[in-house]
């Protein structure tokens, strides 16, 4: 089980910490974008500029992977998922503050938003999304390999950034704010079934094009428009159980250009064992239109 | 109102990419419904407005919840490309439910769609030269022709180049953009197949001294009320065409009933003023029409129709003049997968040594991964590369070669599309019902499928005595799913038993559709849960008193006019028989028995206004 409940405690107390982020840090590296695409990634890799990182199962990382990724399986950093814990695994993938980081999976880029967003949550500002799966990676034909890679351990700063976090309270108090808008991730029938009552629905489905994780941002952004969402708007994403495909929906809303986005990273399935109340929609039988 | 988008006579210009269809959508159709969306959310478009603009553009509102939409795509004949139906599969996992549904007339409908992401749907679909314009409201709506069109032994000619034609010279015409209500045209290959008399328009191919023509059906259509259509005159000119069409719209526009919503149809005026009369008005009309039609606009159609493969020398088409059956290849050997689906599934076209393969799809589902699997098929397999979906919900892939047939069921099987049955009664049809109509009393989508699963898992696509009957299923008296024109229809409707609410089917016998086309008698009321049982009975009577080789269609005919000839003789008969099994156990014993399928809940008959006359 992860443990985002610790920073909400120390929340009160770490106001130094996060004030910290205010003062810009000189541009000494160059940043990323969001998604970071093919050709960016290679030159970097070339000129040993990035720590790759690859989320998937540790088992498929042994069978191949991008050139020089370390390997970070999604559940363990799940299982370790407060700041203390999300400092260490940084450290331990020699990530220091400066490093650019970049994230891939196999799975439509949901996990390796969960894992960005983590570690964009303790504070480490240049990370990105990888714009293909690893699949397509291999596919393309590009630099892979299997040798298990490791670097020596380093010192990451904490500096949380709550701005990009919320949990059920969170939600609650969002829930009547005209401003806030709250995003279920999920798919539409699961939407339709229940939902955390006045939340709207952006699937992830909707996020992908055919050959990226994510669509080109003035595609997104018309999305947004056509839906009446400002950019100023602040929007909070929640999906099913653990903050992936709203992640991932997190990154997009960003790469739309919403400066104010949220994740709600224990999502539907606490606010289900927390026994909140639910939308749910019984007059229609839409589940029996599947084909499945 | 905006600017409006304009609609160009003159405009015939020849869009032919590689692999792709006519062009019917337009792109700037969608910025401008978006437009129109966010209008209406400020505001500043009032609902009844928009609702008509929506409708106007293909899209109507989900059951009991305005916020979502079930997008309504034209294929105009059913001829739809590879390209097409992997734009689909992607706007429906992007924007609908990741599956996609045929429906009764060659539409393709997407559901639950977002509002607000309609355009965007709009937009992919033009993109692939698709429209949803016109395909709901008061307008033309999808040009049906027969999916055997081009490829149906006993045909005289290819219809499908004057279905398009017709559909692209109305599509968007300022002369039928507000009809009393909808309108529809089906053009059929022969007489045997297409659904010719319950149309507004039914049009069978024929030929007269040489000359290529129609015999034009007009006023038939199904619904609360059902009419079979009315021949307008032995032989229609394919010159006379468009002006005995215009003519028709002219008629309907002018004197249809635009008061009553119930009798708005072109049928009910039919039926009000009597046949001759309106025939009289009609061929008086058409030659008003015809003295008067500019020479742009009957350009603008020539060109449509040249457009058409009209004269596809590429493929050979041999014209039998001998009415032959559409030969299906019979194998004897033992019912592996393969034999079963080639028996019921395969159909050898009038060009020979090529075959036309079915896909059977349950009430006209299929996923958007399978969408991707039946593009490649058609790619790989079928020399037209394009299919055509069915008015019984599925897909027919045509010009495919003999020794291709083995790879092509190896390839649809492996994902699901394999099932056996297509001509039989197997392939069961149903409307979309509770799973996304305002309208529906019942849940008639899975019903239909229900019963289809339980036929496959009885072997009865292997029982030849079983083909070329059907069954049709509406969750409502409006007839979405055809229910009239079935060997055994049904449609939904909601009784009390005791003090509890029970969802149930009137169920009709021997409805047929071709240009002999007859409509169902009412038989009797049964409860959703009962459907099956009754459905089973019949069969086991059928089996124990047809006579000879009688196959279930004729036999249900037979006691439908009381002319049986065992036991059961008519409908009464078939209704003693029957009465014992539809009662229900106490609501008590078994309150299983008193929902509908596909909910957990007590059954109560819920609707919202219908949009279908908006
Ligand atoms: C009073 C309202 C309505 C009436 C009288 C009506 C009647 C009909 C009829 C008679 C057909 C076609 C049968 C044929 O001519 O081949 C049809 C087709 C259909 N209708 Fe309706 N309908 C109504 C409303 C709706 C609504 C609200 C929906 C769902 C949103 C719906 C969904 C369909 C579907 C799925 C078809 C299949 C055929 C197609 O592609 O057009 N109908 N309707
Ligand atoms: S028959 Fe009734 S339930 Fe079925 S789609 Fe039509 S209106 Fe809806």
């Amino acid at each position: 089980m992860c443990c985002l409940n610790k920073p909400i405690n120390r929340k009160k107390n770490d106001i130094k910490v996060v004030n910290k982020r205010v003062k810009a840090k000189p541009p000494s590296t160059p940043s990323l974008n969001l998604v970071c695409d093919i050709d960016t990634l290679r030159t970097l890799i070339k000129k040993n500029k990035v720590r790759v990182v690859d989320v998937r199962k540790r088992d498929e990382y042994l069978k191949g992977h991008i050139k020089t990724a370390v390997s970070l399986p999604l559940a363990e950093l799940l299982s370790n998922d407060d700041p203390e814990s999300i400092i260490k695994i940084l450290n331990n993938l020699g990530i220091s503050d400066d490093t650019l980081v970049v994230i891939y999976d196999d799975t439509f880029g949901a996990l390796a938003s969960r894992v960005a967003w983590s570690f964009k949550f303790i504070g480490h500002r240049n990370v990105a999304l990888l714009e293909v799966t690893y699949d397509n990676w291999k596919k393309l034909g590009l630099e892979i390999e299997r040798k298990s890679n490791k670097y020596s351990k380093v010192s990451h700063s904490v500096d949380i950034d709550y701005s990009i976090f919320a949990d059920a309270e969170y939600i609650e108090n969002a829930q009547n704010d005209k401003n806030k808008i709250i995003i279920d991730s999920r798919e539409r029938l699961n939407f339709l079934t229940e939902h955390i009552p006045n939340s709207k629905n952006i699937p992830y489905t909707m996020l992908r094009s055919e050959n990226s994780i994510l669509r080109n941002p003035s595609e997104l952004k018309r999305f947004m428009e056509n839906r009446g969402i400002d950019l100023n708007n602040e929007i909070i994403t929640y999906c099913g159980s653990v903050g992936t495909l709203s992640g991932l929906a997190f990154f997009a809303l960003k790469t739309a250009g919403i400066s104010n986005v949220k994740l709600y990273p224990k999502s539907f399935k606490e606010w289900k064992s927390l026994g909140k109340p639910k939308t749910e929609f019984k007059d229609a039988t839409y589940w029996d239109l599947s084909a499945e | 109102m905006a600017k409006s988008i304009d609609y160009d006579v003159l405009s015939s210009s020849k869009n032919k990419e590689l692999e792709t269809n006519e062009k019917w959508g337009l792109a700037e159709e969608s910025e401008y419904f978006a437009n129109k969306v966010k209008l209406y959310r400020q505001d500043k478009l009032n609902a009844d407005e928009f609702r008509r603009f929506r409708l106007q553009n293909g899209a109507y509102g989900s059951r009991l919840n305005s916020e979502f939409s079930m997008i309504r795509i034209k294929v105009p004949g059913g001829d739809i490309t590879p390209t097409q139906l992997e734009k689909i599969a992607s706007l429906s996992e992007s924007f609908s439910i990741g599956s996609a549904h045929v429906s009764t007339r060659q539409n393709i409908q997407l559901h639950w769609v977002q509002l607000e992401d309609v355009s965007e749907v709009f937009r992919g679909l033009a993109e692939v030269g698709l429209t949803s314009r016109e395909a709901c409201g008061n307008t033309i709506r999808n040009v049906m022709c027969s999916h055997f069109a081009g490829v149906c032994p006993n045909e005289p000619f290819d219809a499908t180049p004057y279905a398009k034609a017709i559909a692209r010279f109305f599509l968007r015409n300022p002369i039928c953009q507000n009809l009393p209500r909808k309108f529809k045209f089906n053009f059929s290959c022969c007489p045997e197949h297409g659904y010719v008399r319950i149309a507004d328009v039914g049009l069978v191919p024929t030929i007269r001294d040489g000359v290529k023509g129609f015999r034009v059906y007009l006023g038939g259509g199904l619904g609360a009320a059902s009419f079979i259509g009315h021949l307008l005159e032995e032989f229609t000119p394919e010159s006379r065409l468009l002006s005995t069409s215009i003519a028709t719209i002219r008629l309907y526009d002018r004197l249809g009933n635009r008061e009553n919503l119930a009798r708005n149809r072109m049928r009910y005026l039919v039926s009000e003023i009597g046949w001759e009369k309106f025939q009289g008005l009609l061929l008086k009309e058409r030659i008003l029409v015809e003295a008067t039609i500019s020479i742009p606009t009957r350009k603008s159609y020539d060109g449509f129709l040249n457009t058409g493969d009209l004269n596809n020398t590429s493929i050979s088409s041999t014209s039998t003049k001998s009415k032959i059956k559409l030969p299906v290849i019979n194998s004897n050997s033992a019912d592996t997968p393969y034999t079963r689906w080639l028996n019921t599934n395969v159909v050898a076209q009038k060009q020979s040594g090529y075959y036309s393969v079915y896909i059977t799809l349950g009430a006209g589902d299929i996923t958007s991964s399978q969408l991707r699997i039946l593009a490649e098929c058609i790619r790989e397999f079928s020399l037209e590369k394009k299919a055509r979906n069915t008015p019984q919900q599925n897909f027919l892939i045509r010009y495919i070669k003999a020794d291709q047939l083995p790879k092509v069921f190896q390839k649809l099987s492996g994902n699901g599309l394999g099932n056996p049955g297509a001509n039989t009664i197997v392939s069961t049809v149903g409307c979309s019902g509770t799973t996304s109509c305002n309208l529906a009393i019942t849940n008639s989508h899975r019903l239909a499928k229900e019963i289809q699963s339980k036929f496959l898992e009885l072997n009865i696509d292997l029982d030849k005595d079983y083909v070329d009957s059907t069954i049709k299923i509406s969750g409502c008296p409006n007839s979405c799913g055809q229910h009239e024109v079935a060997t055994i229809g049904f449609y939904g409707g909601a009784t009390r038993i005791g003090t509890s609410m029970v969802p149930i089917y009137t169920m009709l016998f021997a409805g047929s559709t071709g240009e002999n086309g007859e409509l169902g008698k009412a038989i009797m009321r049964v409860p959703a849960k009962k459907v099956m049982d009754v459905v089973l009975k019949i069969f086991e009577h059928f089996k124990k008193e047809r006579k000879g080789d009688e196959k279930l269609n004729e036999w249900i005919y037979k006691i439908s006019n009381g002319n049986g000839a065992g036991e059961i003789k008519n409908v009464d008969d078939m209704k003693k028989l029957l009465l014992p099994i539809i009662e229900l156990p106490a609501f008590s014993a078994a309150p299983d028995f008193y929902k509908d399928y596909g909910t957990d809940s007590n059954f109560v008959a819920k609707t919202a206004r219908g949009e279908c006359a908006a």
